[in-house]
């Protein structure tokens, strides 16, 4: 008979006989039965259950089979419908079946039929739910991770992430906090051939060491306190996609020696269990520190960062590619206004000119959230100034632009060099009395 | 350790009720007795249907086997053709967990398919059957190995192809051990 975990078996019939019949024959499958004498305590029932099938008899005092069928459909769609009767009649197949029901079968029904009938019904279902779950995939895949630029910089991020997909590298992503490490890992795994299975990302930073192991590695029921259940690990399910392990230089020697074996092996057993599991996975890491300093500070193992450096990409700190700032801000706006249903059509040229500006010490992520808020608490359809968070007009970027003071130290240094050392002729040429000069040379510590 | 009485349902051949006890005492730990007297199914004949429903024999056989308050199994055994309602047919049904179970042969039988009288075949179907219907009875359901006694049979092909003992999952299940 037909493999019955987790299936249930509705029953509704008029005749406590064939409730009762049906029923056991059913349970003595394994599957879990429930019977209803009349279509009213069905549909009560039905409007917070989901039976997987669901047996209708047509002939049933007050509403009938065909009635409770079309109320059934209206409360709830998903259950398979089969009607039973022991008056065969065409017409009434017909339009069962208009209706949408399954089958239709005459009582008594051959042992071996009624078989067929839960296997096929059952098989139908299966169908269409992985039916459900591509189409849901494709969606997904079709909407893929996009990565907004322009910039030679995020360009080349964009080529090294086609150019390592095509293969099954274990790729490490370096990058300031909020650049994007996880939106390129997941470039990656759709664009490799294992972009149909899971991407697992896990933040080996956000979990405490003793949450780590269980995490990435799984539990066997009672391996410790808290334990109630098993639990499979981030190496099990990312069976067949891909695996990103971000800020992997916090994790601690003892978990680094254990994962090194895992990536080497592929094998890994659960914490608390015994049997050697085989896992076939991408391995894509991130991080924000410098792993080769860890490496010579004893903090990160030597052998597991010449494992996972195979292949580096580096992405740019928001700073040093400004140019993509317009784009992202307006990618962002149209998202959050859609969001918040706001018609946000542009960001004032002012406001503009200032998150050119800004350092973006958070990156791409700090440029998002200004953007949230700014939607928030401006007005449509345009985000000004006086929308941007405090502080974004503060910390200009002085990314490769030096300080007023620098320029004047290194004038000042200039004309004292041209003078040689002379203070009188070099206060004349930079138009200042030497008072001043005296004054600068001390502040700027210039050696005269 | 406790005992299967087999009830002839009204009349069984000795001949098959020996060799079944036989084959019943090689295969299971349980004392199997052969009960004298016999059980009287008429009230159970369905004249629509030409046959006996067998669950109100069974609610019968357990009865019995309360009566008897010694904690024994009741097998009953007949030729008689058995059906519950919504199905065309039976070949044997029990209780789960429960002190009874019915076993007919009339769809065992080859004969009944026009093919020639073969006891041996017969005798092998009704082993299978009554071991099949003995497990509901000892709390076990149907099992999806093809092999295991317990796998369901709603065809007589079913029961030929299917395996004579209980699958190490179903043995897990059972508090206690075959002997073979």
């Amino acid at each position: 008979m037909t493999d019955s975990k987790d299936i249930s078996i509705m029953i509704v019939d008029d005749e406590e006989i064939v409730r009762d019949s049906l029923g056991k024959w059913f349970a003595a499958d394994g599957f879990a039965v429930e019977t209803f004498p009349d279509g009213k305590s069905a549909l009560h029932h039905l409007s917070e259950n989901s039976p997987d099938i669901i047996f209708l008899d047509i002939k049933m005092p007050g509403m009938d089979g065909i009635e409770v069928q079309k109320r059934i459909v209206e409360i709830n769609p998903d259950p398979t419908i089969i009607f039973m009767t022991a008056y065969a009649s065409v017409e009434t197949a017909v339009q069962a079946l208009k209706q949408g029901a399954f089958d239709y079968v005459v009582k008594p029904i051959d042992p071996d039929d009624i078989d067929h009938l839960v296997r096929n019904a059952l098989e139908k279902r299966k169908l269409e739910r992985e039916n459900i779950r591509l189409k849901r995939k494709i969606e997904t895949l079709e909407e893929k991770p996009t990565i907004i630029g322009e910039s030679a910089a995020i360009k080349k991020v964009l080529d090294l992430a086609e150019t390592v997909a095509k293969s099954d590298t274990t790729v490490l992503i370096n990058g300031e906090s909020g650049t994007g490490k996880e939106l390129v890992a997941q470039t990656i795994h759709q664009i490799s051939t294992r972009r149909l299975c899971p991407f697992i990302p896990v933040n080996c930073g956000a979990l405490p060491e003793s949450l780590l192991e269980s995490e990435l590695f799984g539990h066997e029921k009672g391996s410790f306190t808290g334990a109630s259940q098993r639990h499979k690990g981030v190496f099990e399910l990312a069976d067949g996609g891909s695996l990103f392990l971000d800020e992997i230089g916090n994790i601690s020697l003892l978990t680094q020696m254990h994962l090194l074996r895992v990536l080497e092996t592929k094998r890994f057993t659960r914490v608390g269990g015994e049997k050697l599991i085989e896992a076939d996975f991408r391995v894509i890491c991130a991080t924000n520190l410098n792993l080769l300093s860890a490496v010579d500070k004893g903090t990160f193992r030597e052998d597991l960062y010449y494992r996972i450096n195979v292949f580096t990409i580096t992405i740019p700190p928001l700073r040093e590619r400004t140019e993509d700032i317009p784009l992202l801000a307006n990618h962002f706006l149209r998202k959050y206004g859609l969001n918040l249903k706001k018609d946000m059509r542009e960001i004032s040229r002012t406001a503009m000119d200032r998150l050119v500006r800004y350092s973006w010490p958070g990156n791409v992520r700090e440029l998002e959230n200004a953007i949230e808020r700014a939607v928030v608490v401006g007005s449509a359809p345009s985000v000004e100034v006086k929308d941007l968070p405090v502080g974004i007009d503060e910390r200009e970027n002085t990314s490769g632009v030096e300080s007023l003071d620098e320029v004047e130290r290194d004038q000042i240094e200039k004309i004292l060099v041209k003078t040689d050392g002379n203070i009188a002729r070099a206060a004349k040429i930079l138009g200042i009395n030497r008072s001043t000069l005296y004054n600068k040379i001390n502040k700027y510590n210039i050696q005269v | 350790m406790s005992r299967i009485s087999i009830l002839p349902v009204p009349d069984f051949e000795e001949r098959y009720l020996e060799d079944l006890q036989y084959r019943l005492e090689e295969f299971l730990p349980h004392n199997i007795e052969i009960k004298s007297g016999s059980f009287d199914p008429s009230y159970a004949f369905v004249r629509e249907r030409h046959q006996y429903f067998s669950t109100r024999i069974l609610e019968k056989l357990a009865d019995i086997a309360s009566a008897e308050d010694t904690g024994e199994t009741i097998l009953g055994l007949t030729t008689i053709d058995l059906f519950i309602p919504v199905l065309t047919y039976v070949f044997g049904e029990s209780l789960l967990s429960g002190p009874a179970a019915i076993v007919s042969i009339h769809r065992l039988d080859p004969r009944f398919y026009g093919k020639p009288e073969n006891s041996r075949l017969l005798m092998e179907r009704l082993e299978k059957t009554t071991v099949h219907e003995l497990g509901h009875a000892f709390g076990l359901r149907h099992c999806p190995d093809y092999r295991c006694v317990m796998r369901s049979s709603n065809v007589v092909e079913g029961v030929d192809y299917k395996g004579k003992k209980f699958c190490a999952e179903c043995l897990s299940h059972l508090d206690f051990k075959p002997r073979i």
